[in-house]
C-alpha cells in the first residue's frame, strides 16, 4: 500500500534552504545565525522525519509513502520521474541520516567556533544532507545517481576545507577519480538494465516497477547490472580496490568524517545493494562477489589499522573494515542484517570520530597517539563515551555492536560462506585488539603530551558534549530493536524490513549460540591482548614491530597499494599522455614544452617560416594519412 | 503534416528574414563603426547584440513551419529553426564577453562585429541549407570569418600563428568537402538534399563508387570543422592563440553549424545508406573520444584543455551520429546542453584575463573559491557538466545519447564513452582542485564593471543547470527539431517512429 505523502519533500525542502541561506545570507547575518541554521534545519528535516516514520509504522507491513515531484527525462518510451518514495527500508535510513545527521551538525558548531568559515562548512554540510536524503528517498535508480553524485561532490569540498596543505588537494583528487571509476561502473550498470528491459519493451528505473519486471532481466543481464553496480558501490563504501581514498579523506574537519565518512555516505552502497536485492537475488555470482569483497575487505583493513599511529586513520581503516562487515552480511542474502550493522555503526562510528575530535580538538590538532595518553581525567566525558562506543564496535554484549555483528556472522555461515565467516571472526579479534589499543594509548597509561599543550587541555563544551551522550546511549541500546530470536519482541528489525528487503534464505543451519560464542571468543582474546600490550608490558609492541620489522612495515604502509596503483596507473596514463600522444603525435613539439607547442615564435616574420616548415606540416600530414585510412576503407568498401 | 506545404509559407522571403537581419546587421555596424575608436567599440557591440536579438524574434516566427524555399536551396523545418536559434544564442554570449574585452584589447570594433555577424550569418546558412552548395557557401562565409577573426589582434604573435594555421588546414580541408559535394552530385545528378534522400532510399545507388567516394571525403571535410580526430590538430593551437570569446564562438558556434550540416547530411539524407558511414563515424568517434580526453589530461593553459575536451565532446555526439538516426534527438539536445556549459566557461576564462595572457595557465585559478566564490561555483557548475556530473544539462546529454546508442547495440561504443568520463574526470577536476583546494592564482580585476560578462556567467551557470534539472522542453523541442528534417525529406525514414 501507497500513501501519498507530500511532506516528504519537506524532508528535501529544508537543507536545501539551509544550503541558501548560509551560502547567500549566512555571512552577513554572522556565526549566531549560522549556527541556529545549520543544524537548525537537518532539525526540522529529523522532525519530519520521525513524523513520516511514525505514519510508516501504523501502516501494515509492506506500506510504503511517496510524493511526485515532477517529472524528469521523458526521452521516446524511456521516462524516468523525480519522485520520493520512504519505505520501511529508507525510513531507516531516513532517521539514521537525519538523526545522527544533526547530533553531527550541533557538534559542529562547537567544533567550528574558532574557524571564520562556518557559513561555508555548514553550507557544505546542509549541501551534503540535503544529497544524502536525495539518494535514500529517490523512488528511482537515475535520481538515487544524482544523489550518489551529490554526496561525491560535497565529500570532495568538505574534505579539502582546510586546503593549507598541498598534500589536501592531491588527496581531494583522488577521493575524485576513484569514485568516478566507481560511478563508470554505476552508469554502466544503469545502462545494462534500460538496454536489457527496453529490449522487453519496459521502460522504467522506478525501484517498484524494476521489481515488478525484473524476471525479465534474466541471469546474466542481472549478473551484469549486479557487478557494474557494485564497482559504483566499491568506490562509494571504500571496498577493494577502490578503498584508496577514504584514509586520505581524514585530513578534513572531524565532524566530517564522523558524517560523512562513518555515518552515512560511505554506507550508500550497502543502501544500494540492499534497494537493489531483488536484482542481486537473481545473480548469485555477483552476490557472492559482494559477500567476498566484503569479507576480504574486512579483514584487510583491520589488518592495518592495528599499526596506525594516527588516531584518525585508525578509525578509517575501522570504517573500511566494519562496510566489509556490511557488505559481507548484503553479499550474504541477508539484507536486513547489513542494514542492521549500518545503523548501529552510524551510531558508534560516529561516535568514535566525534570522540576523537573531541581530543583532536583539546589537544588544539594533535592527531598521533603517541603524544597522548594519560587522558582520561582530563577529558572525562569524551573518555566514557568512547569507551562505550568501543565496547559496542568490540561487540561487548548488551552494546549494540553485539547484535549486528551477530546477525551478520552467522547470515555468512548460514548461507555457506564458512570461510567469509572464519575471516569475519579473526576480525572481530582484530577489531577489538585495535580499538582497545587506541582507548589505552589515549587515555591510559602515562601522558605523552607536549608540556605546552597539556596546560590548555580542556574538556569540550556541552554544544559537543551532549552529541556525544546521545550517541552514546544509542550505542548502547541501538542493538536492542533487534534481539535475537525467541527473546522478547526478537528480531523485530528485521521482521519490519524484511517486506521491503525479502526475508533471507538460509543454506546451512548451524547453532546461533556456538557461532556468537566463537566470535565472542575472539573478541575476547583481542581485547585481553591490546590490554596485555600496551597496559601491562608496554615493551612488547615495540620489541615485536622490530622483531617483525617487514609485517610491521608492510602493515603501516597498507601494503604499498597507493604506490602500487601509482605505479600501475597514474604514471602510464600521464607517460602515454604527455609523451606520446600530446608531444609524439599532437603537437611534434620542437621546443620541448608541452604547453604552447610552437607557439615560442615572436616576431611575424618566424611565424611565416615556422608555418612553412614547423607543425602545419605536420598536422597536415597526420590530416591526410587518416583521410587516406578513410579512402582506403572505401576503396575497400567498393571492391568487396 | 505534409512534407511539402509551401503554402504555409506566405511570403517567400519569410523563411530567411533572420538571415537578412544578421546581413544588414553587419553592413550597418561596418559602416556605423568607421569612425569609432577601438577602445570605445561597447556601442558597436550592443548594436550587434540588438540586432541578434531581432534575428532571433524572427527565427522563432519560423518555428512550426515546413517546407523548402528558393527552389529547395533552403529547407524550412524546425531543424533549421532549432539550430539557427542556438547559433544565435552562441552570438549573442559571445558579444556578451566581447564588449568589454574588445574594447581592453584594442581590437578593431568595426571590423570584429561586422565579421562576426558575418560569421553568424554562413552558420545559419549552413543550418537552413537545402542543397549542398549552400552547405558549402555557408561553410566558406563562416570559415573564412573566422580565420580572420581569430588572427584579430595583429600584434600577438599567437594570434596570428592561430590565424594562419587555421587557414591553411582549413583550406585543405575545404578541398575535401568540395570534391565530396562534387562527387555526390556525380552519383546522384542533384545537389539537392530531398532529390539525394529519395534517390538514395530508392536503393538503386546500392554501393556505387562516386557515392561512397564522396561520402568518404565529406566525413573527411566535416569532420575537420567538428575537430573529430585525426582532423582536430589545428584546434588546441588556434583556441589558444585566438583571442578568448572567438575560442568561445568557433568551441560553440562553428561546431553547432557543422553538426548542423553534418547531421542533416548523413543522419536524413544519407540515412538510408548508413552501412556506407556508420562504421567509419565508429572509429572516428572511438579515437576522437579518446584522443580528446587522454591528451586534455597533461595540458597547463585552461584554452588548450578546453580545447581537448572539446574534441572529447565531438566524440561523443559522433559515437550517437555512428549510433544511427534514433540518435537524433539526443546529439541535439546534447549540443544545446554542451553550448551553455561551453560558453560559460569561456566566460569564466575572460573575466580571469588581463590584456594579454594572465589567467589562460590552469594555475591561475588556484584560490579562485576563497576570492570570487559565486565565479569558481558558476565555473565549477560548468566542469561538473562537462564531467557529466548530475543534474547538470552534460549528465543527462550524456545519458541520453549514450542509452540511445545502447539501444541501437553499440554496446563497445558505448564503454568506451563512459571509461572516457572518467578519464575526463581527471582534468576537469584539475581545475576544481585549483580554485577549492589551492592558493594563490591571479586576482579578478573590475568584475563590476563588466555587467555583460557577469550576466553571461549567469545566464549559463543558470541555464546549464535548468536544462539538466528539468530537461523536459528542451528534449521534446530537439525531438521535434530533429522529425522535422527527416520528416520533411524522407517520410519514411526510421526517426519518425514514436
Amino acid at each position: 500500500m501507497t500513501v501519498e505523502f507530500p511532506a516528504l519533500a519537506l524532508i528535501l525542502l529544508f537543507p536545501a534552504l539551509g544550503v541558501l541561506f548560509n551560502l547567500f545570507l549566512g555571512p552577513r547575518y554572522g556565526r549566531g545565525a549560522v549556527n541556529v541554521v545549520g543544524p537548525g534545519v537537518v532539525f526540522v528535516a529529523f522532525g519530519v522525519a520521525t513524523w513520516a516514520f511514525l505514519t510508516l509504522l501504523a501502516m501494515p507491513p509492506g506500506g510504503a509513502l511517496a510524493v511526485h515531484l515532477w517529472g524528469w527525462i521523458e526521452a521516446g518510451r524511456f521516462h524516468t520521474e523525480l519522485g520520493l518514495r520512504l519505505d520501511a527500508l529508507s525510513g531507516v535510513m531516513v532517521m539514521i541520516v537525519t538523526g545522527v545527521g544533526a547530533l553531527i551538525h550541533l557538534y559542529s558548531v562547537g567544533y567550528m567556533a574558532h574557524d571564520e568559515d562556518f557559513a561555508r562548512f555548514f553550507t557544505y554540510m546542509n549541501l551534503f544532507a540535503f544529497s544524502m536524503l536525495i539518494l535514500i528517498l529517490a523512488d528511482n535508480l537515475l535520481m538515487m545517481f544524482v544523489g550518489w553524485e551529490g554526496v561525491g561532490l560535497c565529500s570532495y569540498l568538505l574534505i579539502a576545507f582546510w586546503y593549507t596543505n598541498p598534500q589536501f588537494a592531491y588527496n581531494g583528487r583522488k577521493a575524485f577519480v576513484v569514485n568516478r571509476i566507481g560511478d563508470a561502473g554505476f552508469l554502466l550498470g544503469i545502462f545494462t538494465i534500460v538496454a536489457t528491459l527496453g529490449a522487453h519493451d519496459v521502460w522504467t528505473l522506478d525501484f517498484v516497477e524494476l521489481r515488478q519486471h525484473a524476471a525479465l532481466l534474466g541471469g546474466a543481464a542481472a549478473t551484469a547490472a549486479g557487478f557494474l553496480l557494485f564497482i559504483g558501490a566499491t568506490g562509494k563504501s571504500a571496498q577493494i580496490p577502490l578503498y584508496v581514498w577514504l584514509p586520505d579523506a581524514m585530513v578534513g574537519p572531524t565532524p566530517v568524517s564522523a558524517l560523512i565518512h562513518a555515518a552515512t555516505m560511505v554506507t550508500a552502497g550497502v543502501y544500494m545493494i540492499a534497494r537493489l536485492g531483488f536484482i542481486y537475488t537473481m545473480a548469485p555470482a555477483a552476490l557472492g562477489l559482494v559477500a567476498t569483497i566484503g569479507g576480504l575487505t574486512a579483514l584487510f583493513a583491520a589488518t592495518i589499522a592495528l599499526v596506525q599511529p594516527d588516531i584518525k586513520k585508525v578509525l578509517a581503516y575501522s570504517t573500511i573494515s566494519q562496510l566489509g562487515y556490511m557488505f559481507l552480511g548484503v553479499g550474504s542474502g541477508a539484507y536486513a542484517s547489513g542494514i542492521f550493522h549500518l545503523m548501529t555503526h552510524a551510531f558508534f562510528k560516529g561516535l568514535l570520530f566525534l570522540c576523537a575530535g573531541s581530543v583532536i580538538h583539546a589537544l588544539g590538532g594533535e592527531q598521533d597517539m603517541n603524544k597522548m595518553g594519560g587522558l582520561r581525567r582530563k577529558l572525562p566525558i569524551t573518555f566514557w563515551t568512547m569507551f562505550i562506543a568501543t565496547l559496542a564496535i568490540a561487540a561487548v554484549p548488551p552494546f549494540s555492536g553485539y547484535f549486528s555483528k551477530d546477525l551478520i556472522l552467522e547470515a555468512a555461515y548460514d548461507s555457506g560462506h564458512s570461510w567469509l565467516w572464519f575471516l569475519g571472526v579473526i576480525t572481530a579479534g582484530l577489531t577489538s585488539f585495535y580499538m582497545f589499543r587506541l582507548i589505552f594509548m589515549t587515555f591510559f597509561g602515562e601522558s605523552r603530551v607536549d608540556s605546552e599543550k597539556e596546560h590548555h587541555l580542556h574538556e569540550s563544551p556541552a554544544v559537543m558534549a551532549i552529541p556525544l551522550i546521545v550517541l552514546a546511549i544509542l550505542a548502547t541500546v541501538g542493538g536492542w530493536v533487534n534481539l535475537p530470536g525467541g527473546l522478547l519482541w526478537g528480531n523485530a528489525f528485521v521482521r519490519f524490513l524484511t517486506p521491503a528487503v525479502g526475508a533471507f534464505k538460509p543454506i546451512v543451519e548451524a547453532s546461533p549460540t556456538s557461532l556468537s560464542l566463537a566470535a565472542s571468543i575472539a573478541s575476547a582474546l583481542g581485547i585481553a591482548l591490546a590490554y596485555l600490550f600496551y597496559l601491562r608490558l608496554p615493551g612488547v609492541p615495540m620489541l615485536l614491530a622490530w622483531r617483525l620489522k617487514d609485517l610491521y612495515n608492510l602493515l603501516l604502509n597498507k601494503y604499498y597499494i597507493d604506490q602500487l596503483y601509482n605505479f600501475i596507473v597514474t604514471r602510464p596514463l600521464f607517460w602515454v599522455s604527455d609523451n606520446v600522444l600530446n608531444r609524439a603525435i599532437d603537437s611534434f613539439v620542437i621546443d620541448g614544452a608541452a604547453d604552447g607547442a610552437g607557439l615560442a615564435v615572436r616576431t611575424s616574420g618566424q611565424i611565416a617560416r615556422r608555418a612553412e616548415t614547423g607543425n602545419v606540416q605536420h598536422y597536415a600530414f597526420v590530416y591526410l594519412l587518416g583521410a587516406l585510412g578513410i579512402v582506403a576503407y572505401y576503396l575497400f568498401l567498393v571492391t568487396h | 503534416m505534409s512534407p511539402f506545404n509551401l503554402a504555409a509559407i506566405n511570403f517567400v522571403w519569410l523563411p530567411i528574414l533572420p538571415l537578412v537581419v544578421v546581413t544588414v546587421a553587419a553592413m550597418a555596424v561596418l559602416l556605423a563603426g568607421v569612425r569609432v575608436d577601438d577602445s570605445e567599440s561597447e556601442g558597436l557591440g550592443l548594436l550587434t547584440l540588438a540586432s541578434l536579438a531581432v534575428a532571433f524574434v524572427f527565427t522563432l516566427g519560423i518555428l512550426g513551419q515546413y517546407g523548402v524555399a528558393f527552389a529547395g536551396a533552403i529547407s524550412v523545418d524546425s531543424f533549421s529553426a532549432f539550430f539557427e536559434l542556438v547559433i544565435l544564442i552562441a552570438a549573442m554570449f559571445t558579444v556578451m564577453m566581447s564588449l568589454d574585452y574588445a574594447a581592453e584589447n584594442r581590437i578593431p570594433g568595426a571590423e570584429y562585429y561586422s565579421l562576426l555577424l558575418f560569421s553568424v550569418l554562413g552558420m545559419m546558412l549552413m543550418a537552413a541549407a537545402g542543397d549542398l552548395i549552400v552547405i558549402f557557401l555557408g561553410l566558406e562565409t563562416m570559415s573564412i570569418t573566422v580565420y580572420v577573426l581569430a588572427g584579430i589582434m595583429r600584434r600577438n604573435a599567437k594570434s596570428n600563428e592561430a590565424a594562419i594555421k587555421y587557414f591553411l588546414l582549413g583550406a585543405f580541408s575545404t578541398g575535401f568537402l568540395l570534391y565530396g559535394i562534387a562527387l555526390v552530385y556525380g552519383a546522384t545528378g542533384t545537389i539537392k538534399l530531398g532529390p539525394i534522400h529519395d534517390a538514395l532510399a530508392s536503393g538503386a545507388m546500392g554501393s556505387n563508387p562516386l557515392l561512397l567516394a564522396g561520402i568518404g571525403m565529406m566525413v573527411i571535410g566535416f569532420g575537420f570543422k567538428v575537430a573529430a580526430v585525426p582532423f582536430h590538430m589545428w584546434a588546441p593551437d588556434v583556441y589558444e592563440g585566438a583571442p578568448t570569446p572567438v575560442t568561445a564562438f568557433m568551441a560553440v558556434g562553428v561546431k553547432l553549424a557543422a553538426f548542423a550540416a553534418f547531421i542533416r547530411v548523413f543522419m536524413v539524407d544519407f540515412a538510408s545508406v548508413g552501412a556506407h558511414w556508420q562504421t567509419v563515424l565508429w572509429v572516428i568517434a572511438a579515437l576522437t573520444m579518446t584522443g580528446g580526453n587522454l591528451i586534455a589530461v597533461v595540458q597547463t593553459n585552461i584554452k588548450r584543455m578546453l580545447a581537448y575536451s572539446a574534441i572529447a565532446h565531438a566524440g561523443y555526439l559522433l559515437l550517437g551520429m555512428a549510433a544511427g538516426v534514433r540518435s537524433g534527438p539526443a546529439i541535439l539536445y546534447y549540443l544545446l546542453g554542451y553550448t551553455f556549459t561551453n560558453l560559460g566557461a569561456f566566460s569564466v576564462v575572460i573575466a580571469l584575463e588581463r590584456r594579454g595572457e594572465a589567467g589562460n595557465q590552469i594555475s591561475d585559478f588556484r584560490g579562485l573559491a576563497a576570492r570570487q566564490p559565486l565565479l569558481a561555483g558558476a565555473m565549477a557548475i560548468f566542469l561538473l557538466s562537462l564531467t557529466g556530473v548530475p543534474p547538470m544539462a552534460g549528465f543527462v546529454g550524456k545519458f541520453y545519447i549514450f542509452s540511445e546508442a545502447l539501444h541501437q547495440g553499440y554496446v563497445g561504443l558505448v564503454i568506451i564513452a563512459v571509461l572516457n568520463s572518467v578519464v575526463s574526470a581527471y582534468y576537469y577536476f584539475y581545475v576544481l582542485v585549483a580554485m577549492y583546494m589551492q592558493e594563490g592564482g591571479v586576482e579578478v580585476e573590475r568584475l563590476s564593471a563588466r555587467p555583460a560578462l557577469v550576466a553571461a556567467v549567469g545566464l549559463a551557470a543558470l541555464a546549464t543547470i535548468l536544462i539538466g534539472v528539468y530537461p523536459q522542453p528542451y528534449i521534446a523541442s530537439a525531438a521535434n527539431a530533429f522529425h522535422s528534417a527527416s520528416g520533411a525529406e524522407g517520410s519514411h525514414s526510421a526517426a519518425l517512429e514514436p
